[in-house]
């Protein structure tokens, strides 16, 4: 697939920064609003499906490699895993930051309540290791198929 | 009466989905009847957890404590991501097979017989 | 030393399915390093994950209990947390059928990364291909250690992923993605209906957890339609006729080690249709018509899969649908056992153990002779049994081991097949002799079936050139082969240690509700 006019790449360019943010404001009040990991990662993939769309698929392919990817893949799924054997001493999955004083550590009120950021422990760590997972992952799943598709397309 | 309107809705969306996979000779739309049948299970899923009078699950700004079952939305949203994952695996054997058979037509994929 | 194996003995469950989703997740970090690294690092973590099962295994089946293990709560065994009177936590529930089916799954994943380590050794994008094998070990053994109705889905589906990818591999032939398109559809529409049983389950209990529900079950129409529905997709699933279609494509166009990984999927599949049938409806005194439902469908496919094992020319697709005629057996046992559950005879402990024990020999038979498939392909690129003949000259020691299988699968006396199918035909006697009489003709046509690949492929003059295969291979088929000599000689010490807790724990539904619901 060939770029788009001028016009469509600048208001990808100015675009895309929003619609990240967006997903990673999804991701990180996991906790608090609907969204987490998943949602927050499918969000930023479609924005990252948007600039694959804009400029050429190959170019992207190129300018970010598919075994990159890989890497960061198999950063945020090692991130998981490893999050859930930090509890190991009392129970696989244990969430050990509730309570205690350090990152995520306080004890919301129970009963409707304004949110409040600094809660609930290990979640929102573990969202943020799904959520570069999705990422890399559906980036990953599109921009492949859209590269087979340009060089299949070319070849004709 | 009303409120048995989405279980109505859940068997005509699966019956829906299962025609298209029978019927029709596309692969593209064999995967289309796939992910048909799994928005209607998923329908089911989250029929399964409503109450009535009540508001969303969240307790930040929540107006009541009336609130539907959030067990259900859970599971939903588990079998969303399955559901993600399994049709781009399929999609993906799909531009395989139009690679090396040269059509999508599923009655002529017929090289394993008996 | 005795605090680390208590350890390894309370997190056990939890660290049968960590270590290997940990391995897998590790695999593409490390293959960039070196091919070699990569496979010592497959082969030692599976080889962790055995020596997990079998401590766990060794426990269960010399104590005769059950372990349990609640994710996320003060205490592994904490099931009820104080003052709630539903278990509300994800809780793994192993007892003795889950461990043997256990030490099945990881045995024989084990026996089929050794395997790859030559049979897989020119091809490409190896890395995707450890990290899915160590996936699919994770998804088994989470399948049937779980205690939750939707946990299982999950695992379930994380198998059926992970095998179709498999499948389709070796991405240039078109045959193996037509096989594996198959295969994914109908492993999906299979699952999505388990999920829909799972959620009517859940919509009239409010309990997600399979002893919770088993307490709580009153037959409704509802629970019958339920009942259905799992049935039929589970049985899709272990290919039990007459939804067998997609398992002669898909255990024929796979790599050999990877077809020896889907047997494994597919009786873990076998054993949570099992696990349906006795713990959760267990305790209506219907099952009888299921066990009849049961034993109709294991004669229609043990009839299926031996006469149309007879009409095929290519050497694996031969041996798919011997596996098919196997699976038979094993459900007939099951059957015969269900159907005489609750009328009080001494026979319907004896075919429930000799389903089970059949599970164990089906797993290493078929297992070998496609590991002998693979290496007749390795060898001479050749699957059509026209085109091969005399390979018993350069190829020696797999001949012998095609022989050793070939005997256990036609059930023959000094291998481990006699000893189940004996079993299996003393206690289907009882029910109707006619069963018993076919269930024997079938056996001896298997038999026909192996002489017929024997002759034309390894003996008669050489139409192919042919080296003996790599010695990894050798090594794989050789631990298969040991293992079915042992079984077959000495087969009361398996039937007393390992195959009896199986078949107490599964009639002993009341032991099983009272581990989660009993208290800490």
């Amino acid at each position: 697939m060939s770029e788009m006019s001028k016009i469509v790449r600048t208001i990808s360019n100015s675009l895309f920064p929003f619609i990240m943010i967006y997903g990673l404001y999804v991701i990180m009040h996991g906790h608090l609003t609907p969204g987490g990991g998943f949602q927050g990662g499918a969000v930023v993939a479609s924005g990252c499906a948007l600039m694959l769309v804009a400029y050429s698929s190959e170019w992207v392919f190129k300018k970010v490699k598919e075994s990159n990817l890989s890497v960061l893949e198999s950063i945020g799924a090692i991130g998981f895993i490893s999050l859930a054997f930090l509890g190991i001493g009392v129970t696989f999955f244990y969430n050990f930051l509730v309570g205690s004083n350090l990152l995520f550590g306080e004890i919301p009120p129970a009963g409707p309540n304004t949110g409040n950021l600094n809660t609930a422990g290990l979640l929102p760590l573990m969202n943020l290791s799904v959520g570069l997972k999705v990422i890399a992952g559906l980036f990953a799943i599109v921009a492949v198929m859209a590269f087979v598709a340009s060089r299949g397309m070319r070849k004709k | 009466m009303i409120y048995n309107i989405p279980f109505i809705a859940v068997v005509l969306l699966i019956l829906v989905g299962l025609a298209t996979v029978i019927f029709k000779k596309n692969l593209i739309k064999i995967v289309i009847g796939i992910t048909i049948i799994e928005s209607g299970v998923n329908l089911f899923l989250i029929t399964l957890g409503y109450r009535e009078n009540s508001v969303a699950p969240i307790y930040t700004f929540a107006p009541s404590t009336k609130m539907v079952l959030p067990v259900p939305q859970a599971l939903a949203l588990t079998s969303i991501v399955i559901g993600v994952a399994v049709m781009a695996l399929m999609l993906s054997i799909g531009v395989r097979i139009y690679r090396s058979y040269k059509t999508l037509d599923v009655r002529k994929m017929r090289r394993l017989r008996e | 030393m005795v605090d680390i194996i208590d350890v390894l003995l309370t997190h056990g469950p939890a660290l049968i399915i960590a270590v290997p989703l940990f391995g897998a997740f590790l695999t593409p970090l490390i293959s960039r390093l070196n091919d070699k690294a990569r496979n010592i690092f497959v082969i030692a973590v599976m080889g962790l994950t055995e020596f997990i099962v079998l401590l766990l295994a060794y426990d269960i089946f010399t104590t005769n209990g059950v372990h349990t293990y609640t994710f996320g709560s003060k205490q592994p065994l904490l099931t009820l947390p104080s003052g709630y009177l539903v278990p509300v936590r994800i809780i793994f529930e192993i007892d003795g059928l889950s461990i043997f089916m256990g030490i099945i799954a990881v045995t024989l994943a084990l026996v089929a990364s050794i395997y790859s380590w030559s049979f897989m050794r020119k091809e490409d994008g190896l890395d995707k291909y450890y990290t899915l094998l160590l996936l699919l070990t994770t998804g088994m053994l989470g399948m049937v250690s779980t205690g939750d109705m939707f946990n299982f889905f999950v695992f379930l589906e994380i198998t059926s992923i992970a095998s179709a990818a498999l499948v389709a591999f070796r991405v240039n032939k078109g045959e193996s993605q037509e096989a594996a398109f198959k295969y994914i559809v109908l492993s999906s529409i299979g699952a999505l209906f388990v999920l829909f049983a799972v959620a009517i389950l859940y919509g009239q209990y409010d309990a997600l957890n399979i002893a919770t529900l088993a307490n709580r079950i009153r037959y409704t129409f509802l629970d019958k339609v339920a009942l259905v529905l799992l049935v039929a997709s589970l049985g899709m699933k272990a290919g039990i006729v007459p939804m067998h279609m997609w398992l002669p494509d898909a255990y024929g166009e796979a790599p050999a080690s990877v077809t020896i990984a889907i047997v494994a999927a597919t009786q873990a599949s076998l054993y949570a249709l099992i696990r349906m049938c006795f713990t959760l409806y267990g305790g209506i005194t219907s099952v009888a018509t299921i066990g009849w439902i049961l034993i109709i469908l294991a004669m229609a496919s043990i009839f299926i899969g031996v006469t149309m094992a007879l009409l095929q020319s290519d050497f694996k697709r031969m041996i798919a649908y011997a596996a098919v005629a196997e699976i038979g057996y094993m459900v007939l046992g099951i059957g015969v056992g269900l159907a005489l559950l609750f009328s009080r005879t001494p026979y319907s402990v004896k075919a429930i153990q000799g389903g089970i024990f059949h599970i164990i020999n089906d797993a290493l038979d078929v297992g070998l002779l496609f590991l002998v498939a693979g290496a007749v392909f390795y060898a001479t690129k050749e699957r059509l049994l026209d085109r091969l003949g005399g390979l018993a000259r350069n190829m020696r020691y797999s001949t012998i081991f095609f022989i050793i299988g070939a005997l256990a699968v036609a059930g023959m006396p000094p291998m481990n097949g006699f000893a189940s199918k004996l079993l299996i035909y003393e206690s289907t006697y009882q029910v109707s002799p006619i069963l018993a009489v076919v269930a024997i003709l079938a056996s001896i046509l298997l038999l026909a079936v192996m002489v017929k690949i024997f002759h034309s492929a390894f003996m008669g003059p050489p139409l192919v050139k042919a080296a003996d295969v790599p010695k990894t291979m050798l090594i794989a088929m050789a631990i298969l082969a040991a293992l079915i000599i042992f079984f077959g000689l000495f087969p009361n010490i398996v039937v007393e240690n390992m195959v009896k807790p199986a078949a107490d724990a599964l009639i002993n539904q009341a032991t099983y509700i009272s581990q989660v619901l009993g208290g800490v």
